[in-house]
């Protein structure tokens, strides 16, 4: 099945009106030796044994809706409501594509615009684009873009505590720019220490919040120096954390970028998710990504375009803010009709929910003999940090054959908490799941 | 007929949001962190739905009609892909789960680097980056990588021809490099001699696009890999037009050392409204050590694991790639085969030629000879009665056709690109051919007609200027509204 509907007789006629015996003529300019290769494939099968055969496969993965999942680290189950996949499905949505021509695209444009919006309101932010790829490519282009509107400076400060592999991602995308990434080479530096390399080379400084590990900071202080030595403040963050605590935009970020897969979509195991990406006003012309504004038509009605599009490769080339073109635009879509769905007050109650169930979890399982939290004076979201009684990975083998999903090993990036877990609670985790993990966790440490 | 904003509907008080009560005992609120007002909807869920699905109506989409944008490959999106997708034990896995619990994943993350490698040629594939131009940023970084690992440092100019997407020169400038362009000859080639001149000791490598944006396979892609491999450069290929070549030539077998893929394009992975898309990167032998960290092994027992390539680039991504654009080309390529993929590159290349060959005697045809998967025509013609390639866009949207690519590739003058796909009948194109040829009649005997185009939208055309003039980038409450108030 090649999806291909027209038949042996229509391509006659076809090939009869542009005068070609067969298909092979339409490719004489291919090298003759290299031409129609064998391909070592698997012969085609049908759709009906396709998904027999997917389905098999799926019987392979252990997956969160039968398990109790606790792990999160950057990617999290959040109840998606039915009107998202229902809405998202549209095949006028995601059967389209970039939105060039406006006039028919403006579904996507207006709610691209809207999505825009949502972002500014949770982030306190002037301006965001229509999406990144995600949480981790959007901090990296934010320290590029740091890097241009400071005129080249070159230092990047970044904290221990900021995602692992968004500091991975951070260099990757910086190796052929000639940056400094400092700062996060202790998991024991706090702020104070990272603030006294701020210098006036630097380009950014760049924190998480909640951090890595969950904990809530006031960056105020953070923000006021890095301005000081005329740094940009870049913050990455959880979008449901902003149904409770204060926008990146109140304590003097000037780019918010974060993962917004935890906004009506799926685990996907890790992915597509999207990135966010939004910074204050005077920095919008060195923004990367796509953005659509609001203008009117021939016919006085509002409608929305594609603009500021000289920042883009498509016009700029080489001079363009970044090579980015498609970007996660169904993505961004789901976030804009969750958060529509959610409103003002189901967001909070969302953060709520996370909040207290954490803490709830937390305190039970300091209280097994053996476990402790290393963090437990810090305030934090929906993630903390747990001390064990004996190997992680022991631990998490216990979970496991108790059908729940463990935490995150923390060792696998972090040397010095080779003994630490860190767990994820959400709405979707009930008190009767938290028991059976504390249960659980009791028995793993005997 | 416009739509209201989400803002401007809905009341205080109003939601959709369904959510279990507290079960667990409350915890006390970090006071001095919490945040004020969150200026989000106040909606129903009956007004959620109506919205979006209002919002829907407005687009066009190769689900409701023909959308020939050239360079897109906008073929149908087969929709058992979105059912797989759907599958728990796929939607409902965490990356960080242990690689145990996910060996079905990873079966057919490693099955989908075998068919890739397979298909260009290239053994050794990635399949993290998330789009395209992220897949050319990866495979830029791995030829850096492999010029520095042989201690080779002051290779520092990418060689790009004139046709090229403008990302090629945006890549090139991310990974620190200079762009010098090479300009493409009378029959839309590379000038061979012109890249004689500029290919050196310094020379990173060439960004190749084959076939190139004009639709048009290189007639000397070996020489011209052959001129960049003798000055020491290696070969990108920039995959985004591989539909025309799949199963009919490997990019490998021509002298190609990297080649991204969209998956969003060739495999039938829908396009989303601007993402996501997936951008596997292939590589050949000897560059498959610097690959992005990690790609999945398969030991001697059977079992999928990650590997982490020895002199890797490093990560371009959190966690694994789009997996679920993967699910979906895996299931296209399985229920294809290799002779299904040739026979949807042959009906792709046949559906193009048989449109350029009705249409050429009404537009200008800048480089007249067999194309692949797409043609470029010029409205140059038209431009005598005072009609522009964006009217003859902006007509074709009366018909309910979407309108080709225009103004690129940057080298024919008011350009439009044409690609119907394989998936496309031949009523469709019939239907296309018999619209272009009233358009072109109309440029000549009532261009208003075009001017005033398109004329059934919900909106017409707009002021791009004033948007970017006075941008207005969100929902403020104040300045939202239109000019006439609707």
């Amino acid at each position: 099945m090649s999806f291909v509907p027209n038949t042996p007789a229509d391509r006659e006629q076809m090939l009869q009106a542009i005068g070609a015996h067969s298909t092979d003529d339409l490719f004489l300019d291919v090298p003759a030796d290299v031409r129609y290769p064998h391909l070592e494939l698997p012969d085609p099968i049908s759709e009906a044994e396709i998904l027999a055969e997917l389905e098999s496969l799926n019987a392979h993965n252990v997956d969160a809706s039968t398990y109790a999942c606790f792990l999160g680290a950057g990617a999290y189950r959040h109840f998606i409501p039915s009107v998202v996949g229902h809405l998202i499905g549209r095949g006028e949505f995601y059967t389209a594509y970039t939105p060039y021509q406006a006039e028919i695209s403006q579904g996507t444009l207006q709610s691209i615009f809207e999505y825009q919006s949502m972002i500014c309101a949770l982030t306190g932010m002037d301006v965001a684009n229509a999406s990144h790829y995600d949480g981790a490519t959007a901090l990296a282009e934010a320290a590029i873009m740091a890097h241009n509107a400071t005129r080249g400076r070159s230092k990047v400060i970044v904290s221990p505590a900021v995602h692992p592999e968004y500091r991975q991602v951070l260099r990757t995308y910086t190796q052929g720019l000639d940056f400094a990434i400092v700062g996060d080479g202790d998991v024991t530096r706090g702020w104070g220490d990272l603030l006294k390399m701020i210098d006036r080379d630097t380009a950014c400084v760049i924190a998480q919040n909640p951090d890595f590990f969950g904990r809530i900071h006031d960056l105020r202080p953070v923000a006021d120096a890095a301005h000081a030595a005329g740094a940009l403040f870049i913050v990455s963050v959880n979008p449901i954390s902003l149904g409770l605590l204060k926008p990146p935009g109140e304590y003097g970020a000037d780019i918010v970028t974060g993962e917004g897969q935890s906004l009506g979509w799926p685990l996907d195991f890790g992915g597509p998710y999207l990135g966010i990406f939004a910074c204050r006003e005077q920095y919008v012309r060195r923004m990367p990504g796509r953005l659509v504004g609001q203008t009117v038509d021939n016919r006085g009605q509002r409608g929305f375009v594609l603009t500021l599009q000289t920042r883009e490769q498509h016009i700029r080339r080489e001079k363009a803010t970044s090579n980015i073109c498609t970007n996660e635009g169904l993505v961004a879509l789901a976030a804009c009709v969750y958060l529509a769905a959610m409103g003002k007050n189901g967001l909070r109650k969302v953060a709520e929910l996370c909040y207290h169930k954490a803490h709830y979890a937390a305190t039970e399982i300091a209280a097994i003999p053996g476990y402790s939290l290393p963090y437990g004076s810090s305030p934090f979201f929906n993630e903390f940090v747990v001390h064990c009684p004996v190997a992680p990975d022991r631990v998490n083998d216990a979970l496991r054959r108790q059908k729940i999903i463990g935490g995150y090993a923390l060792g696998r990036a972090y040397p010095q908490l080779k003994d630490c877990l860190l767990f994820c609670v959400t709405e979707m985790n009930s008190r009767y799941q938290i028991e059976r993990l504390t249960a659980a966790l009791r028995d793993a440490a005997a | 007929m416009t739509e209201p904003l989400i803002y401007e509907m809905g009341s205080p008080g109003r939601t959709a949001a369904s959510l279990p009560a507290l079960d667990v005992p409350e915890s006390s609120l970090p006071q001095d962190m919490l945040r004020g007002d969150l200026p989000l909807p106040e909606v129903s869920e009956v007004e959620v739905v109506r919205h979006f699905t209002r919002l829907s109506q407005m687009n066009h989409a190769v689900d409701t009609g023909f959308y020939p944008l050239g360079s897109c490959t906008m073929k149908y999106n087969p929709k058992v892909n979105d059912r797989a997708v759907n599958l728990p034990g796929f939607a409902n896995l965490h990356p960080y789960q242990d690689e145990m619990t996910v060996q079905g994943a990873l079966l057919l993350m490693y099955e989908l680097q075998q068919f890739l490698g397979e298909i260009s040629g290239l053994p050794a594939v990635s399949l993290q980056p998330a789009a395209g131009a992220h897949g050319e940023f990866t495979g830029m970084l791995i030829i850096r990588a492999y010029h520095l690992s042989r201690g080779d440092k002051k290779r520092t100019r990418v060689i790009i021809p004139d046709s090229a997407h403008g990302t090629n020169p945006a890549t090139s400038a991310m990974g620190g490099y200079e762009v010098v362009e090479v300009k493409s000859d009378a029959r839309g080639n590379v000038d061979l001699a012109a890249l004689r001149a500029l290919a050196d000791d310094t020379t990173v490598g060439i960004m190749l696009t084959n076939p190139n944006t004009l639709g048009l396979f290189d007639e000397h892609v070996r020489e011209v890999c052959q001129i960049i491999h003798d000055c020491g450069g290696l070969v990108y290929g920039d995959g985004a037009n591989l539909n025309a070549i799949m199963g009919i030539v490997r990019p490998g077998d021509l002298g190609f050392d990297v080649l991204h893929m969209n998956l969003h394009k060739t495999f039938s992975v829908p396009h989303g409204g601007g993402g996501p898309g997936s951008g596997p990167v292939c590589v050949s032998k000897a560059l498959a050590d610097f690959l992005p960290d990690p790609v999945v092994g398969r030991t001697i027992e059977g079992f999928y694991t990650w590997v982490r390539p020895t002199k890797t680039i490093g990560r371009v991504k959190s966690f694994h790639g789009q997996f679920a654009a993967m699910v979906r080309a895996y299931v296209y390529i399985r229920m294809l085969g290799a002779a299904g993929l040739r026979e949807a590159a042959e009906n792709a290349v046949l559906n193009a030629n048989y449109l350029m060959a009705h249409l050429k005697d009404v537009y200008d045809l800048p480089y007249d000879r067999t194309c692949k998967h797409e043609f470029v025509l010029s409205g140059s013609r038209q431009t005598a009665y005072g009609v522009r390639t964006l009217d003859i866009a902006k007509r074709l949207i009366d018909f309910g056709i979407h309108p080709p690519t225009v103004y690129f590739p940057l080298i024919v003058p008011e350009a439009l690109m044409i690609e119907p796909t394989e998936t496309e009948p031949k009523e469709t194109l019939d239907d296309f051919i018999a619209v272009m040829r009233q358009i072109a009649r109309e440029a000549e005997q009532n261009p208003d007609l075009l001017h005033s185009a398109p004329h059934h939208t919900p909106v017409g055309r707009l002021d791009e200027v004033r948007a970017a003039r006075e941008p207005i980038l969100r929902w403020t409450g104040k300045g939202n509204t239109s000019s006439s108030g609707s």
